[in-house]
C-alpha cells in the first residue's frame, strides 16, 4: 500500500471500528436488561429499512442529523467546538415561523426560501455572538455555546408561552404554519403522481441537507477561504503568517455553524411539524456532535454518519414497540460511546489501526 | 414582604444551592488539576438514579450514598482515563459522558421499574429526612435570631450540611496542604511540576476522582434527599450551572458558595414569582429569573467585568515526553 492508499484504509477503518466497539458495549448494555442484543440488532435493521414507509422516517431523521453534523464539522474544521448546535437549531425555529407567520399569503415560491432564510439568519445570529465574544474577547466557545443553549431553551419557552401562543391555546406552542410556508413531502408528491405510499415526514429538507453538505465540500475543499478557514484551524499562527485573520475565521466558521444547524428546524418546523413546538430539537443538536466526529469532520462522511444515526433513531423507535423493556434511550447510550471512542479515545484507535496496517505493509514487503 | 415568606425563601435557596455547590467544588477539584470537565450532569445524574435504586433496594439512605458515589466515580475515571492516559479531547469525553448518562439512567430504569424511567418512591429510612439541629426550638422564639436558626439553617437533609462542611475542607486542602499545592501545581504548569518530581497523572487522577465523589454527593441529595426517587433527567441543567458558577468564582471554593448561593436563591425567588408583579416592572417572567445565570456567566467570560482565568493548563493533556 502506498501512503494514500494507507490514509484512505485509515480514514474508514478507525470509524468502523470505533462503531464496532460503541455496539459491542451497547450489546453488552442490552444484554444486563435482560434482552438478546443480536435480536435487538435485527428488529433495529428492520425497523429502519425494512419498507419504503421506514425508509422514509429514516431519511428524515438523518436531514436532521446531516444538518447537525455539517454544523459541528464546519466549526470543528476551524479548530471549534460547537457544542451550541441545539440551541442555533431552536432559535432558528423561532426565525422560520415569524417570517412564515408574517407573510402567510406570499407565493410558496417566494415564502419557503424566505423561511429557509430566515431559518439560517436566526441560527447564525445566535452563533454569532459566542464567536464574536471567542475571536474578540477570548471567551471559551465551549462555554459560551453550552450557556447559549440554555438561553435558548429559556427565551424560547418564554416566548411560546407568553407571545406566540395563540389565544385560548393550552399548549405552549405557536399557530400553524401556513400552508404556503410547508417543504413539500415527497410522500405528498407520490400521491400526487396517484402512487400508494405511505406517507412520512420526509420532504425537501433532505434535499437541501445533501446539497449543504456539496456545499460545504466545495467551500472547504475548493476554495481560497475554505482553505484559509482549515488552515486557522491545524494552526492559528501559521494562518496569521500567511495573512489570514484567525478571528474573522471563528466568525465565518460559526456564522455558518449555525446556519447549518438552522436546517434542522426547516426539517421539522416547515416539513413535519407545521408549527413552532417547545423543545422540538429533541436534543438533535448533540447527535452532531457524534455525526461530525464518526464523519472525521467531512461533508461525505458526516452525510453517511447521518444515514447511520438515522436508521439508529428510526430503528430505536421501531424497536421499542416490539421490545419495550429496550426504550428510545437505547440511541442516546450509542450516541454517547460513539462520541467517547471516536472522539476522545480517537488516537488509541488510531495508532492501534495505524500499526496495523503497517505491519501488513511490512509483511507485504517481506514476502 | 413578609418574614416567613423571607425564610422560606432563603431556606429553599440553601436546598438548591446543595447540588450545585457540590457539583461546582467537584469541577473546581477536576479544573484545578488541569481536567476539564463538562460532564458534571452526567455524575449527578447517574449518581442519583444509583442512589435511588440502591436507596429503594436497602431501605437505606446511606447505602443510597454509597452507591451513588460508586457510580459518580465510575464516570469520573472514565473521563480520567481518555483524559489523561489517552490525551483525548476532554470537552469531547465530557460531552459523550454526558448522553451516556442521560441514556443509561433513562434506559436501565425503564427496563428495571416500567414507570419511564422513574425508580419506585423511597420513604422512611430510604430518604434522608431533614434534621433538626440543637436548640432550635429552644432558640425559636429569639427575634431575628431564631427564625433564621430554626427555619433557614436547621430542618434540611444530611447531604445539606456535608455539602456546605466542604467548603472549608476543600478551601483548606486546596490552599494549606501539600497535595493541594501539588495539585495546583499540576493544573498550571505540569512540566514544572514533573520536573519538581510530582506525578502528573497521579495528581490529575486525585483531582477527577475527588470530582467523581463530590458529584455523588450531590446527585444522592437530588433523589434521596430533595426528592423522593429518581427521575429521567431530574437534574435539569443543575451541572451546567455549576459549571457556570464555578467561572463566576474564579475556581475558588468560598466564592463558589457565594456563588452557588445566589444561583440557588435565584431558583428560589423564581418558584415564588410565579405570577408576582413588581411595581415600575411590571410581571416578570420567570425564564428570565432563570436565565440570570447563564448570562451572568457570559457576561464575565466576555471580560468586560474583570476577568475569569481558568487554571493555565486546564484542557490540556500533558505529554510527558515524545514516544
Amino acid at each position: 500500500m502506498n501512503p494514500r492508499q494507507r490514509a484512505l484504509a485509515e480514514a474508514v477503518l478507525v470509524p468502523l471500528a470505533t462503531i464496532g466497539f460503541a455496539f459491542l458495549v451497547s450489546g453488552l448494555v442490552v444484554l444486563v436488561i435482560g434482552e438478546n442484543p443480536l435480536i435487538v440488532a435485527r428488529l433495529m435493521i428492520a425497523g429502519s429499512l425494512g419498507s419504503g414507509a421506514r425508509l422514509g422516517y429514516t431519511l428524515f431523521y438523518t436531514t436532521d442529523f446531516i444538518f447537525a453534523g455539517l454544523a459541528v464539522a464546519v466549526a470543528y474544521q476551524a479548530g471549534l467546538f460547537n457544542i451550541g448546535a441545539d440551541g442555533q437549531a431552536y432559535v432558528a425555529g423561532l426565525g422560520v415561523t415569524l417570517m412564515a407567520l408574517a407573510l402567510p399569503g406570499l407565493s410558496p415560491w417566494l415564502l419557503v426560501p424566505l423561511c429557509v432564510c430566515a431559518g439560517a439568519a436566526f441560527g447564525a445570529l445566535w452563533a454569532l455572538i459566542p464567536a464574536w465574544l471567542q475571536a474578540r474577547r477570548g471567551s471559551h466557545i465551549v462555554i459560551t455555546t453550552i450557556m447559549f443553549n440554555w438561553l435558548a431553551t429559556d427565551l424560547m419557552s418564554y416566548l411560546l408561552v407568553n407571545v406566540l401562543r395563540p389565544k385560548g391555546d393550552m399548549q405552549p406552542e405557536s399557530a400553524a404554519l401556513p400552508a404556503h410556508a410547508r417543504m413539500p413531502a415527497f410522500s405528498h408528491a407520490a400521491q400526487a403522481l396517484g402512487l400508494d405510499v405511505t406517507p412520512t415526514p420526509l420532504n425537501g429538507a433532505f434535499i437541501l441537507a445533501l446539497l449543504s453538505a456539496f456545499g460545504v465540500w466545495l467551500w472547504l475543499f475548493r476554495t481560497r477561504s475554505g482553505f484559509g478557514l482549515r488552515v486557522a484551524g491545524v494552526n492559528r499562527r501559521a494562518a496569521a503568517y500567511a495573512g489570514i485573520s484567525a478571528g474573522t475565521m471563528i466568525i465565518v466558521a460559526m456564522l455558518v455553524s449555525g446556519a447549518l444547524a438552522g436546517g434542522m428546524a426547516v426539517n421539522e418546523v416547515m416539513g413535519s411539524q407545521g408549527r413552532l413546538l417547545i423543545d422540538f430539537t429533541s436534543g438533535f443538536g448533540f447527535v452532531g456532535i457524534a455525526v461530525a466526529l464518526m464523519g472525521r469532520g467531512h461533508p461525505l462522511g458526516v452525510a453517511l454518519a447521518g444515514l447511520l444515526f438515522g436508521m439508529l433513531y428510526q430503528g430505536g423507535t421501531e424497536l421499542a414497540f416490539d421490545v419495550p423493556a429496550v426504550t428510545r434511550d437505547m440511541i442516546l447510550v450509542i450516541q454517547g460511546l460513539v462520541v467517547y471512542f471516536a472522539g476522545a479515545l480517537e488516537g488509541l484507535f488510531r495508532a492501534r489501526i495505524r500499526a496495523l496496517l503497517a505491519g501488513r505493509y511490512a509483511g507485504a514487503a517481506a514476502t | 414582604m413578609n418574614s416567613a415568606l423571607i425564610t422560606s425563601g432563603l431556606s429553599a435557596a440553601l436546598d438548591y444551592t446543595t447540588p450545585l455547590l457540590c457539583a461546582c467544588l467537584a469541577g473546581l477539584w477536576s479544573e484545578r488539576a488541569g481536567i476539564v470537565d463538562i460532564a458534571l450532569e452526567g455524575k449527578l445524574l447517574v449518581a442519583a438514579f444509583a442512589a435511588a435504586a440502591a436507596a429503594s433496594a436497602s431501605g437505606n439512605a446511606f447505602v443510597g450514598l454509597a452507591a451513588g458515589i460508586v457510580a459518580s466515580l465510575a464516570l469520573a475515571f472514565a473521563h480520567g482515563y481518555a483524559a489523561i492516559d489517552r490525551n483525548g479531547n476532554q470537552i469531547v469525553s465530557g460531552a459523550a459522558l454526558n448522553m451516556a448518562a442521560s441514556g443509561l439512567t433513562a434506559l436501565v430504569g425503564n427496563a428495571w421499574y416500567h414507570h419511564g424511567g422513574r425508580t419506585p418512591p423511597l420513604a422512611g429510612a430510604a430518604r434522608f429526612r431533614g434534621l433538626h439541629l440543637p436548640g432550635s426550638a429552644a432558640l425559636a422564639h429569639v427575634p431575628w435570631i431564631g427564625p433564621l436558626y430554626a427555619q433557614v439553617i436547621s430542618g434540611h437533609a444530611l447531604p445539606v450540611y456535608a455539602a456546605l462542611a466542604l467548603v472549608p475542607v476543600t478551601a483548606y486542602v486546596l490552599k494549606s496542604t501539600r497535595f493541594g499545592l501539588r495539585l495546583r501545581a499540576v493544573g498550571e504548569n505540569p512540566a514544572a511540576a514533573d520536573n519538581a518530581g510530582i506525578s502528573v497523572r497521579a495528581m490529575r487522577y486525585a483531582g477527577v476522582a475527588l470530582c467523581g465523589l463530590y458529584c455523588g454527593l450531590g446527585g444522592t441529595y437530588l433523589s434521596v434527599a430533595a426528592n423522593a426517587g429518581f427521575l429521567r433527567d431530574m437534574t435539569a441543567g443543575t451541572g451546567f450551572i455549576a459549571l457556570a458558577a464555578l467561572v463566576f468564582a474564579k475556581w475558588r471554593p468560598w466564592p463558589a458558595l457565594a456563588t452557588c448561593f445566589v444561583f440557588g436563591l435565584l431558583n428560589a425567588i423564581a418558584d415564588r414569582l410565579q405570577g408576582l408583579v413588581l411595581p415600575g416592572i411590571g410581571k416578570v417572567p420567570v425564564q428570565a429569573v432563570q436565565a440570570l445565570p447563564y448570562l451572568a456567566t457570559v457576561i464575565l467570560l466576555s471580560g468586560f467585568i474583570g476577568a475569569a482565568i481558568a487554571p493555565r493548563a486546564s484542557g490540556v493533556p500533558y505529554i510527558k515526553a515524545r514516544a
